[in-house]
């Protein structure tokens, strides 16, 4: 089995590498985008509530792959180059924020309406109270959950394979398709994965037990 | 225009409506096969048996934490190789049920663990079982609050079914890859119509699931 990884060692760097890259650029994107379409989905106008609820649902609601698939075969026909990176990688920010809204607006609603209008009464406009007020609180609720989503991000960004977006899971099949040794290598892919998921899973759970006291 | 009326004959819709179904029969097995799996090792994990909670607990984190792509890959390309031959179907469906049961035990675990300890105690001390009081007093009341969680990863399992393409699962977007590799303007008719079938199986679920969510409000 170690021979596998040694021999091996620089294509599961870069795999391990553009995975780490991968996550943690969908995470950022999908977090603004998440926490923009939460707030439109609390705002008072009803139709921008209704646009952010059809984002959110029609991106919750179609496999990852779907729309990763879409980023790569259709967009670069039609409109622009995209490599299979790239594309995996807005497919997976797309994907991401839309469960991220629903929990970020999970986490606004458990704020009672009494700090909105406290902060409104005080002179605040709407913008600034959500600002200075009900995110900074909501935000707090919402980390565990967040992180979960993080996690489940780490492990999607394996759609990347379908659109060689030379990550862990790509090079995986490569290695086991040229080395024959299948089990071993899935086994050495797994670690890499769970050296990234588990400690954070583990993390959040004692921070979820820290919160809940 | 054109290429949208010619994408969406019968034979082509015809075909995909079977991929949908080998996505649906796919998922139902999954979803019930996984969700035994799952109840039984939550309730392990949550009784606390001496070596095996903590081994049961240790498992399923391990698969909670890997990809379903590897697993899938795992199911299909390595039991052959420990000698045990499997098809695409039960290929998929044993990953499928391995990882889903594994997210599934989590979500029992934390739903059990949810109702208040005094519920098995008193029924306990009124002459129940523990498997009595387990079925009677306390999982009807943890299920009720597991609802919205269960059925969010039964969506998220019908989703998942796709990933199964890669080892030529004959469901609902292999089925449109055939007919767009067969004519390549297809590629955006094809897309939007599995986007839309995708779409009207999950948000059907959703919509179950908040109605169950409403429907058996307590209180």
């Amino acid at each position: 089995m170690w021979s596998i990884l040694t021999n091996n060692w620089s294509s599961f760097l870069t795999g391990f590498w553009n995975t780490i890259l991968c996550s943690v650029i969908a995470l950022i994107f999908s977090l603004i985008l998440g926490i923009f379409f939460a707030m439109l989905e609390v705002a008072p106008p009803k139709f921008v509530r209704i646009i952010a609820h059809i984002y959110i649902e029609v991106f919750r609601n179609i496999p990852l792959l779907v729309i990763v698939m879409i980023f790569y075969l259709i967009v670069p026909r039609f409109f622009f180059k995209l490599s299979g990176f790239q594309s995996g990688t807005i497919g997976l920010t797309l994907y991401t924020s839309a469960f991220i809204a629903e929990t970020v607006r999970s986490g606004i609603n458990s704020i009672g309406e009494g700090q909105m209008e406290g902060a409104r009464s005080n002179g605040m406009t709407y913008i600034q109270a959500m600002r200075y007020v009900i995110l900074p609180q909501a935000m707090k609720i919402v980390i565990p959950p967040l992180g979960n989503q993080f996690v489940n991000l780490i492990k999607n960004s394996s759609v990347l394979a379908f659109v060689a977006g030379f990550d862990l899971m790509y090079q995986a099949q490569l290695i086991a398709f040229a080395s024959f040794q299948t089990i071993d290598t899935y086994i050495v892919v797994g670690l890499f994965y769970l050296v990234l998921t588990l400690p954070l899973s583990y993390y959040l759970r004692h921070l979820e037990k820290k919160l809940a006291n | 225009m054109e290429t949208f009326i010619h994408a969406y004959s019968w034979v082509d819709i015809h075909f995909l409506l079977q991929g949908l179904w080998v996505t649906i029969y796919v998922s139902l097995i999954s979803i019930i096969l996984s969700f035994v799996l799952g109840l039984i090792f939550g309730l392990l994990r949550y009784m606390k048996i001496k070596y095996v909670s903590a081994i049961v607990g240790f498992v399923i984190d391990i698969i909670r934490n890997l990809p379903l792509l590897l697993i899938i890959f795992f199911t299909y390309f390595g039991l052959p190789e420990l000698g045990i031959v499997t098809n695409q179907t039960a290929a998929s469906i044993i990953a499928l049920v391995i990882f889903e049961g594994a997210m599934l035990a989590e979500i029992v675990r934390s739903g059990i663990s949810s109702i208040d300890p005094g519920q098995m105690e008193g029924a306990r001390s009124n002459g129940m079982t523990f498997g009595q009081a387990m079925y009677h007093v306390v999982m009807p009341q943890a299920l009720h609050n597991m609802i919205p969680a269960l059925l969010s990863q039964f969506v998220s399992l019908v989703k998942d079914t796709s990933l199964a393409t890669i080892i030529v699962l004959p469901e609902l977007l292999y089925h449109a890859q055939i007919i767009y590799s067969q004519n390549t303007t297809y590629i955006i008719p094809m897309y939007v119509i599995i986007a839309v079938m995708y779409f009207i199986v999950c948000f059907c679920l959703s919509m179950f699931a908040s109605y169950l969510q409403k429907r058996f409000k307590m209180d």
